[in-house]
């Protein structure tokens, strides 16, 4: 049956093989046939705007893009031609007419397609002068800016607002041109996920301060300067230092932070065994007590803005668990100065991030402690490979640092928060000790990982059936949302990520990004897991010292590990 | 059976579409009825955003009921709850609506108020303005007679198009088109003449032929080409509408900045050749300096990698203009 679908083409005079309903694009990608494309995204739509990934068709007069064309038996296709070489250049020459070029502090300055196609293609990259000098930029609140002078108006950035289910960018017409603009109305807003970020083939989109706040960065010898990394930075910042995606480098990154003078790092999947306790508490709590159901998670920040603006009827659903990263701060601050004799004042926390919705958490006013923040600072994990490079430190190079992270090792629970469905089974592995009084024996919960966009199953613990969904993207949150409509009681409880893949598909992450490398980054975080010894928050002896000596007060819980929700106003607006 | 009738008789007559890119027919009408659905759309398309042509406008004012009567046909070869449309620019709409409506009766035909301008024309940005999204087209294939209107094979034919269909049907197809004559020209209007005059038989036989120096523009008030009186011997072509210019009085750059300031406002920025193409042919044009290399680079990348029709229709004018009038 399969084979019947198979099709035979020639690309530049060699025999390849694909399925029906494949573009030639695809085809020749898989097949690692380089043809330059911009505007074309796996994750995505095709958009076929850019006009480059052009191929002849041998019997067909003209020009074909490869990204929109499907191949057909027999088909014969050339990449490379005196028209095709032609087009290509001269289509870029325009497309570098209006590609304001800044290149220094570009998140594609390390592997950038459109400089190696114009080196490729002998383009004359200044023949026009620059269509879009003087563009404005547009701010997301402290999360993300867009520089309209970069756009290129490829469309991918609208697609992948869209594909996330938010559909904050549009096109919209100003005087001549159509232009990629944040919407006006009243009933938008970004939720700060990044995915307009990470699927922008030219940099125009960046987290707010990248990477101008670590361009000169010195540690500040005054005050006591720590660092904390999210769980999924350890299986994605290899590939900014030409590593495999999925290349597990937890020690190598300790060492690296630790060489640009930082005394302590933290690990914020420490953190996440905290937010797994008390959230596993609070679902059982509230499946124990008849309270509101099913319970959504809320350490995605995005998705989190997503409700207490387009849906705060939904607040009540949400744990009242801080997210890791806002737990873990909470307890440098509170519980480690304290031990180390620090005032809480005098620590700086700087978290690394693979978000930029991070950057808008951190500001919220709800969790300061006698307005003090948790955490000072996020930097996305682009910004500290760019600081580390401007320092001079090379991951790969560099020796694994023995020395763990400051407070103690989280388990294997901790780590896989960093792909979609990680703590939805963390949580599960500790509600089932709390329900049964149990450890469970086979820890994992095969049904609920992967990267797919909308996963279900029903979990047995002891005689209770849990239903859970675990989502990524919010369209697939909508898709909940529709069922419960229908059946108020089809989830107990429900995991929530905002970007594609979870974390490891993060706004803050490594570019490019696909199916391909989500899939690698998120084994990495399993494959930590499955070596580790301890796979259960509550089993983790350091989380049961700070049960013991901190958290056993209710009003330390409360400061440092529980938060409150509350309806958003419209926060972004287009520029004039 | 008898309805299915109709496809042989278009094939025999030779017809091709009329909304400028002389595709025929019959082919366009068979590979809809050989589309698999249970409900299928049919437009009649007088979006007729090419300036200086006026010949839909002229046909739903004088033949309603042949327009209706082609479109019946379309309907007949469709399923039961097929639905079809008098696709009409915002003035049009306008101004026969109401009298459409009352020819149309109990027929599934809606009269639809174009919102866009001339690439709402095309067909499948005409298949986003009935489904209420952006006015931008779609990659092709599929093509709508597969894939149209809400993912449904849809029948396109220009306005034009279903009145010579009803009049293939009665019998009476003359093997004529609808020419718009405007410009100098001492007899403005929309006339039908057999398709295979030539240009100089079309201006003599309606009485405009010049009596001073003059050239045409034949095919579309701005994608159409320049003709000089040496060429006259060709027929019209495009929409079929000719604009008479006094050549002396006529300044070639005041002429092309015109055309360009059109497909500027009027192309959707999609793609990178026509959005940044025309905007670098514009300059030029401005400045009234033209750079031989760069402007052959620039239609270049138009005529061969622009996304929809649109822009590589823009090449047309300028190089016959540039050619024949600088």
């Amino acid at each position: 049956m399969k084979e019947k679908n198979k099709i035979s083409v020639i690309i530049d005079g060699k025999k390849y093989r694909g399925q029906a309903g494949q573009t030639i694009l695809s085809l020749a990608r898989k097949n690692e046939i380089k043809i330059s494309a911009l505007c074309y995204h796996p994750d995505l739509k095709i958009q076929g705007s850019c006009r480059l990934c052009l191929v002849e068709i041998v019997g067909r007069s003209g020009l074909f893009t490869s990204c929109s064309t499907l191949i057909e038996e027999g088909m014969k296709i050339i990449t490379s031609s005196p028209a095709i070489n032609k087009a290509k250049q001269v289509n870029l020459e325009l497309i570098f007419s209006q590609h304001c070029l800044e290149c220094g502090d570009c998140l594609y300055n390390q592997n950038c397609n459109v400089r190696d196609f114009a080196k490729k293609y002998k383009v004359n990259i200044a023949k026009f002068p620059d269509r879009k000098k003087g563009f404005p930029t547009h701010y997301f609140s402290n999360a993300l800016e867009f520089d309209t002078s970069k756009c290129i108006d490829c469309g991918l950035c609208v697609e992948a607002c869209h594909k996330v289910g938010v559909d904050f960018l549009e096109l919209k017409k100003k005087k001549n041109f159509y232009e990629v603009v944040p919407s006006v109305k009243k009933d938008k807003d970004c939720i700060y996920c990044g995915q307009c970020l990470t699927h922008c083939p030219v940099g125009a989109f960046e987290g707010i301060g990248e990477f101008e706040s670590v361009k000169n960065w010195t540690l500040d010898k005054k005050k006591t300067v720590v660092f904390q990394f999210a769980p999924s930075i350890r299986s994605t910042i290899g590939e900014e230092f030409g590593l495999e995606p999925g290349t597990v480098v937890t020690g190598q990154l300790i060492a690296a932070i630790k060489k640009l003078g930082v005394k302590h790092v933290f690990d914020v999947s420490l953190g996440a065994d905290v937010t797994t306790i008390e959230e596993a508490r609070e679902l059982v709590d509230r499946i124990k007590n008849n309270k509101p159901l099913p319970m959504f998670t809320s350490c995605c920040p995005a998705w989190v803005k997503y409700v207490e603006f387009y849906q705060p009827e939904l607040m009540p659903y949400l744990t009242t668990v801080r997210s890791p990263e806002i737990i873990m701060g909470g307890l440098i601050k509170y519980y480690w100065a304290k031990k180390q004799g620090l005032n809480p004042k005098d620590v700086i926390v700087v978290s690394i991030m693979p978000c930029v919705a991070k950057k808008y958490e951190i500001a919220r006013q709800e969790f300061k402690v006698k307005g003090i923040r948790p955490v000072d600072q996020v930097l996305t994990t682009r910004e500290l490979a760019f600081l580390l490079r401007s320092k001079k430190i090379d991951l790969k190079k560099i020796k694994e640092s023995k020395a763990v992270s400051t407070l103690g090792v989280p388990t294997g629970a901790g780590v896989i928060y960093g792909a979609s469905g990680g703590v939805m089974e963390s949580a599960l592995r500790t509600a089932y000790h709390e329900l049964t009084g149990k450890n469970l024996g086979k820890v994992e919960f095969e049904k609920v990982r992967g990267i797919e966009g909308f996963k279900k199953a029903n979990i047995k613990i002891g005689k209770k059936i849990i239903r859970v969904a675990v989502v990524n993207a919010i369209v697939n949150a909508k898709k909940v949302l529709a069922e419960l409509k229908k059946n108020p009681q089809a989830y107990d409880y429900v995991e929530v990520m905002a970007c594609f893949g979870g974390c490891i598909g993060g706004g803050g992450q490594p570019v490019p990004v696909d199916d391909e490398i989500r899939k690698k980054r998120s084994q990495g975080l399993y494959n930590i897991d499955k070596k580790h010894k301890i796979r259960s928050a509550q089993q983790n002896p350091v989380v049961k010292t700070i049960y013991k000596e901190f958290l056993n007060q209710e009003k330390n819980i409360h400061r440092v590990c529980h938060t409150y929700f509350r309806k958003k106003k419209k926060e972004v607006y287009p520029l004039k | 059976m008898k309805n299915k009738n109709i496809i042989a008789k278009l094939k025999t007559s030779g017809l091709k579409g009329r909304g400028g890119a002389d595709f025929p027919t019959y082919l366009k009408w068979q590979a809809f009825l050989d589309a698999n659905s249970d409900k299928k759309y049919i437009v009649a398309n007088g979006s007729e955003g090419e300036p200086a042509t006026l010949k839909d406008s002229y046909i739903v004012k004088n033949y309603p009921a042949d327009l209706i009567a082609g479109l019946k046909l379309a309907l007949e070869l469709s399923p039961k709850n097929s639905q079809a449309f008098i696709y009409l620019r915002k003035d049009y709409y306008k101004k026969y609506k109401k009298h459409l409506e009352k020819i149309i009766g109990n027929l599934p035909i809606t009269v639809f108020r174009e919102k866009g301008g001339y690439l709402s024309g095309e067909e499948t940005t005409l298949c986003q303005e009935i489904e209420n999204k952006i006015q931008r087209p779609r990659i092709k294939p599929p093509y709508p007679v597969q894939v149209g209107i809400h993912g449904r094979p849809t029948l396109i034919n220009n306005i034009e198009t279903f009145y010579h269909v009803a009049q293939i049907a009665k019998g009476q197809y003359k093997k004529t088109r609808f020419y718009t004559i405007l410009g100098k020209a001492l007899h403005k209007g929309v006339f039908e003449l057999p398709l295979d005059y030539s240009l100089e038989k079309i201006l003599k036989s309606t009485g405009n032929f010049p009596t001073f120096d003059y050239f045409l523009q034949v095919g579309g008030g701005a994608s159409g080409e320049i003709i000089l009186p040496k060429e006259i011997k060709r027929k019209a072509t495009g929409s079929g509408s000719i604009v008479i210019y006094d050549k002396e009085k006529t300044d070639p750059w005041t002429l092309m900045l015109g055309w360009i300031n059109f497909f500027m406002k009027e192309n959707c920025d999609k793609c990178t050749p026509c959005r940044e193409g025309t905007y670098r042919l514009r300059e030029m044009i401005r400045d009234q300096k033209i750079d031989k290399k760069s402007l052959e680079d620039l239609f270049f990348v138009l005529e061969n990698t622009s996304f929809c029709a649109l822009g590589k229709m823009v090449v047309l004018p300028f190089r016959s203009a540039i050619k024949k009038l600088l």
